[in-house]
């Protein structure tokens, strides 16, 4: 390349090779052709989602909608109607401009449609308050009948890839921007609608999903240095929730919290809680953001900035633990 | 009773063309007859823009769709959409009118537990291809389902019918776009443009004109025709067989609460509305219905 054609390339910073998008991606091209059903609909972003290798190796069944992502999200579902089994794409944030097409065009009208959401959370960084989505579970899983599914790591994500093409049902699934930690060998098993205790405790237990839960791994090992046994349950799918897992966690651990890159209310944290209210009610704590918008930095500054961090889940299993205490006494 | 006119398994027996258009106005005016019933019945629905495009479900039916009940939901089969979904009385009253359903079923809009919800649910009547009432979806569902059927070699065609005020919804001219950069010639949307919405006429409430050539400027094969002459109706749709490569859009223009003299291009009649004993009889006789048919229409007990 002359120095002239250098300075001309601009150097892309979309795609980064262990992000969930990524594997997302690849896991989708590798197995595409056992699925002859399936299309892919893109909204002029398919370099950032991960589904441009889609592109290159099934050109044919890739339909570009442009910026228009409400015409995209129903058009799905007619597309559906004849058959096929479309898989939507776009950031998380643009996906909720869409809500009402997925809720009355693919769930009320029962379509086999896979939402795909990249970009969901603090985790997209310096994009910012306005790209980072902190309400799709919480309006995704308000749709009757939509299964809501958030994996933690790249193993996990290209396991959950296959589980919802094989799925017969409207699912919304988050990927994410960033660099994953992979915390998943592939003896990994992933079931939709079922949790994993990661490790065993018996003072808390820390329910986590998507990049939180890496951090509540380590939270776990701060608080076992600090003589605190902590139960860790990653919880990729959070509608339907794995109720009985939960149940057994409040029981034989007594307090939990939960950690989610997600506003407080309506995701992982509400379904806990509303699970837990009607089977086995304990203290919850809630790791999440507080009802604000984010803002610009990079995804471990923000993570620090909103309280997302190791620190501030092991602070909250200490508070739970302090209220479950009270409680008893 | 018989609020259908039994046109089942007639369909391929319209054969005599000069007998043909009358054939589908009877079943338009059918249409209109059992829309006003049932939205007596319900004690609400929306009457006004249920009449206005009763010629286009009549024609669409008549001349587009299969009728023959082992083939309604054949893989090859046309679709229509009904996008402005409100018109949902109009829709079920053409399925009965055309032997779709059971004849009592359309008077049955809206009640509990009933098939003929509010607005078409695909979950409890497949007829309806998809669930719509919330505007501009069902338009980019069938963009869906053309370029699906496109993909999959599958020559059916797909129809959907849209109202005027729906055009105001952006997804409309998202999809519009769509749909031609896709060159869906297999695609037909039908405006039923009867000029008034909700609250009052189009051109106060956000104008659409000029109509025509913002669909030609979207690159649309851009027809107009009288919405209430089936003939120019049916004509319109030879047409959009042969466009090319481009979908189609027909710009019928018609008359809100078309038949019913005290409701025509009146924007009072657009919402949902109660209907009393007097004006739905009043309303069935301005559309000729004859006495007996109006007591069966009315007295039925659901």
């Amino acid at each position: 390349m002359s120095a002239a054609e250098k300075l001309a390339a601009p150097q892309l910073i979309a795609s980064s090779g262990d992000s969930l998008r990524e594997a997302f991606g690849k896991e989708l091209s590798a197995i595409a052709d056992n699925y002859p059903n399936v299309v892919v609909l893109d909204a002029d972003i398919a370099g950032g989602t991960g589904v441009h290798h889609f592109r290159k190796s099934h050109p044919d069944r890739f339909f570009q909608f442009g910026i228009a992502e409400q015409n995209m999200m129903a058009a799905a579902g007619g597309m559906a109607a004849t058959g096929l089994i479309p898989i939507v794409t776009t950031f998380a944030v643009f996906c909720l401009r869409a809500v009402e097409q997925a809720r009355l065009s693919i769930a009320y009208s029962q379509r086999n449609v896979k939402i795909v959401a990249s970009h969901p959370g603090l985790d997209v960084g310096p994009d910012g308050g306005s790209a980072q989505a902190l309400e799709d579970i919480a309006a995704f899983r308000a749709i009757p009948g939509m299964t809501v599914i958030s994996p933690a790591d790249a193993e996990e994500m290209r396991q959950a890839t296959r589980a919802i093409l094989d799925f017969d049902g409207p699912v919304y699934m988050r990927t994410g921007r960033s660099a994953s930690r992979p915390l998943f060998g592939a003896d990994h098993r992933f079931e939709i609608g079922k949790g994993q205790t990661l490790r065993d405790g018996k003072d808390v237990t820390l329910v986590a999903c998507g990049v939180e839960v890496a951090r509540a791994i380590d939270a776990a090992s701060l608080l076992a240095s600090q003589g605190i046994s902590a139960r860790v349950i990653n919880m990729p799918t959070i509608k339907p929730i794995d109720a009985p897992l939960l149940e057994k966690a409040s029981r034989e651990t007594g307090c939990i919290v939960t950690a989610e890159d997600h506003n407080m209310f309506g995701g992982l944290g509400g379904a806990v809680a509303e699970s837990l209210a009607q089977s086995t009610p304990c203290p919850i704590e809630f790791v999440a953001v507080r009802d604000v918008f984010g803002q610009s930095g990079e995804p471990e500054e923000l993570a620090e900035h909103y309280h997302l961090t190791p620190p501030y889940i092991a602070e909250a299993a200490r508070r739970a633990i302090a209220r479950k205490k009270a409680q008893r006494s | 009773m018989n609020a259908g006119l039994q046109l089942s398994h007639l369909s391929s027996s319209f054969a005599p063309e000069d007998e043909f258009v009358p054939r589908l106005e009877s079943c338009a005016r059918n249409i209109r007859r059992v829309s006003v019933a049932a939205i007596f019945h319900a004690t609400s629905g929306h009457p006004g823009g249920s009449l206005s495009c009763a010629d286009l479900l009549a024609a669409l039916y008549g001349s587009e769709l299969k009728l023959n009940p082992d083939e309604l939901l054949s893989p090859d089969r046309n679709r229509f959409v009904l996008s402005k979904g409100h018109a949902a009385p109009a829709l079920y009253a053409t399925w009965s009118t055309f032997g779709l359903i059971e004849p009592q079923v359309a008077l049955t809009l809206r009640k509990l537990n009933s098939r003929a919800q509010g607005h078409p649910h695909v979950v409890d009547m497949p007829l309806a291809e998809t669930s719509t009432g919330s505007l501009g979806q069902g338009f980019s569902v069938a963009i869906g389902m053309a370029l699906g059927l496109r993909h999959q070699r599958n020559e059916a065609r797909v129809y959907t019918i849209l109202g005027d005020g729906e055009l105001q919804e952006g997804e409309v001219w998202e999809g519009a776009m769509c749909a031609a950069h896709h060159k869906l010639s297999n695609l037909c949307a039908i405006v039923d443009y009867n000029k008034l919405q909700s609250d009052d006429r189009n051109a106060a409430i956000m104008g659409l004109e000029p109509l025509a050539q913002k669909w030609r400027a979207f690159g649309w094969n851009t027809l107009e025709i009288s919405g209430h002459d089936i003939a120019s109706i049916i004509a319109a749709f030879g047409e959009a067989r042969g466009a090319g490569n481009r979908p189609t859009v027909v710009i019928a223009h018609t008359v809100k609460g078309k038949g019913v003299a005290y409701m025509e291009d009146q924007p009072l009649w657009h919402g949902s509305v109660k209907l009393t004993r007097e004006q739905a009889e009043t309303a069935l006789l301005s559309l000729g219905t004859p006495v007996a048919q109006i007591k069966e229409l009315l007295d039925v007990s659901r």
